[in-house]
């Protein structure tokens, strides 16, 4: 094994610059109507209102697979796929995540084999949201704002705190008032403008629509969404990369506004076009708590149009009633053949415990959910003996203890006595 | 005293500039239908082709979803601020 001072020098991340010149954020295109703007902090087409994505030049120079390889392990090895002219400035670190092979799951799953992405022990703050929120400080930087912020059921507080501590650049953070206290704290330490909002995540989030309207700040997941949610992208480019740079047959996500399922799809569609991977898109499988479940719901029914809901989850962070993206998840789960799975809390907590126990891995509720949904596919005859199934686990255990009150053994206190535990022990013999 | 209608700037530019407009009606789809006569250029931003919401904004009154009311037939009055949103956000 190699000793970690024997590491050369490359392996290290380059360090943030926020000093230097930012990079220049991509033009925007609307998904709908297809008009062009220049880039702006807007997420909205001024001709129909649909929603705006980040316009590359199909013509443009992409990088082979070896050239990646070489790249420091960041997420910024896959920058000709990100939304940006230049070098970014900050969040340099985040992104290329362990992809770790979990074989008593895959047995469980009945699947040939099984990985799990995680996202849990994503650097700097424990969640999928470093990915999306590197991007859009560079955007933020890119298009002159000198303040940040978001609306956030708590991962993404977390994250939009940090990394903008670590830029310099101030920080608004709208969270709902009841949110489980390790986001709120792991958000408050970095000493952002920390606001706790009475209403669920939904009333947050149009409070924010309104805010950056008024005040011209960049909210990461509001008017810089465009840009925010390319990130997402990176978690399918790795998980394409660290399978030795193919695809897996199937993947199961945890769904809030829907957008990770949407730039999953849009990422391994990218790699295919590239030809840095051959063969059938996966089978994309999204994953929400009962209590909050409006995107299974329109998997199910088979329509184009979310219904609300009022959230009733312990799954906080994925506890999204009106998502934004719902219906075009909806439909990347039906066109890459994929379905939905909704889970109890019961079934989600149970999800969170066997993640811990098959795999080392301590997930947050929505891992849970994404686990338990995952077993409730695999129940219903979804997967085939001959699927490779990978679990986007995007949050940390850590954040969530809450969920585990009164659930796990009680550990027993002892004097610090050998016959003690040797008591002990002959009661589990 | 009438309602109290509040327009995101994306839409604003299509009422003249006004990001708040005062109009009346016993419903919000009055309350909508009134506008709508007044700005022709907004209108089709706040209602689809069959008469309802339009599908990338979502309304509000008093900070409440009209979705989790009567939709466009939630009655108003006097006084009520109804709140139009980009619905394209967050997550």
């Amino acid at each position: 094994m190699t000793n970690v001072l024997d590491l050369p020098s490359a392996t290290l991340l380059p360090v943030d610059q926020p000093a230097r010149r930012p990079p220049r954020p991509l033009p925007l295109v609307c998904k709908l109507c297809r008009t062009l703007h220049a880039a702006l902090p807007s997420a909205t087409c001024e001709e129909c209102l649909g929603p705006l994505e980040p316009w590359y030049e199909a013509d443009r120079a992409l990088p082979d697979a070896a050239t990646i390889a070489r790249r420091p392990p960041s997420l910024w090895r896959y920058r000709e796929w990100l939304p940006f002219d230049g070098e970014p400035v900050v969040s340099l670190d985040s992104g290329f995540t362990p992809l770790v092979e979990a074989p008593a799951l895959a047995r469980r799953l009945g699947v040939a084999r099984a990985w799990v992405k995680n996202d849990a022990v994503s650097h700097p703050s424990l969640s999928f949201k470093d990915r999306v929120v590197a991007s859009a400080l560079n955007a933020a930087l890119g298009l002159g704002l000198d303040t940040v912020g978001c609306a956030s059921t708590g991962n993404l507080a977390n994250a939009v705190a940090a990394q903008a501590a670590r830029a310099g650049l101030p920080a608004w953070i709208f969270i709902p008032h009841d949110l489980e206290l390790g986001k709120v704290v792991g958000t408050a330490v970095y000493n952002p403008r920390l606001v706790r909002v009475r209403g669920t995540y939904d009333d947050v989030n149009r409070l924010c629509s309104q805010v950056a309207d008024r005040f011209g700040w960049g909210l990461v997941n509001i008017n810089l969404r465009g840009y925010y949610g390319e990130g997402s992208k990176t978690m399918a480019f790795e998980i394409a990369e660290q399978l030795g740079w193919r695809l897996p047959t199937a993947v199961v996500a945890p769904m809030a506004g829907g957008s990770l399922l949407t730039k999953l799809e849009k990422g391994f569609r990218e790699f295919g076009e590239a030809g840095l991977v051959r063969g059938p898109a996966p089978r994309l499988y999204g994953a929400q708590a009962d209590g909050c479940a409006p995107i299974v719901r329109l998997v199910e029914a088979g329509g184009e149009q979310i219904t609300p809901v009022v959230p009733r989850t312990i799954a906080r962070s994925i506890a999204i009633g009106n998502p934004a993206d719902g219906a075009f998840a909806a439909r990347a789960i039906r066109e890459t053949g994929g379905w939905a799975a909704g889970v109890s809390e019961t079934a989600l907590v149970d999800g969170i415990r066997l993640l811990a126990e098959t795999t080392g891995i301590f997930t947050e509720t929505a891992g849970g959910v994404t686990l338990a949904a995952a077993l409730a596919l695999a129940e219903s005859g979804r997967f085939t003996p001959d699927d490779e199934v990978v679990l986007c686990i995007t949050g940390n255990g850590l954040k969530t203890v809450e969920a585990l009150g009164g659930v796990l053994p009680e550990a027993p206190t002892i004097d610090p006595r050998l016959r003690e535990v040797e008591a002990l022990h002959a009661r589990d013999l | 005293m009438p309602v109290t209608f509040s327009l995101p700037t994306v839409l604003a530019r299509l009422a003249d500039g006004q990001a708040t407009i005062q109009s009346t009606g016993a419903t919000l789809g009055d309350v909508v239908a009134e506008i709508a006569g007044r700005f022709p250029r907004l209108a089709p931003r706040l209602r689809d082709e069959t008469g309802g919401p339009y599908p990338f904004v979502t309304y509000y009154l008093n900070d409440e979803d009209i979705r989790f009311r009567n939709g466009f037939a939630t009655p108003v009055s006097a006084g009520d601020e109804i709140t139009v949103v980009a619905a394209i956000a967050g997550g």
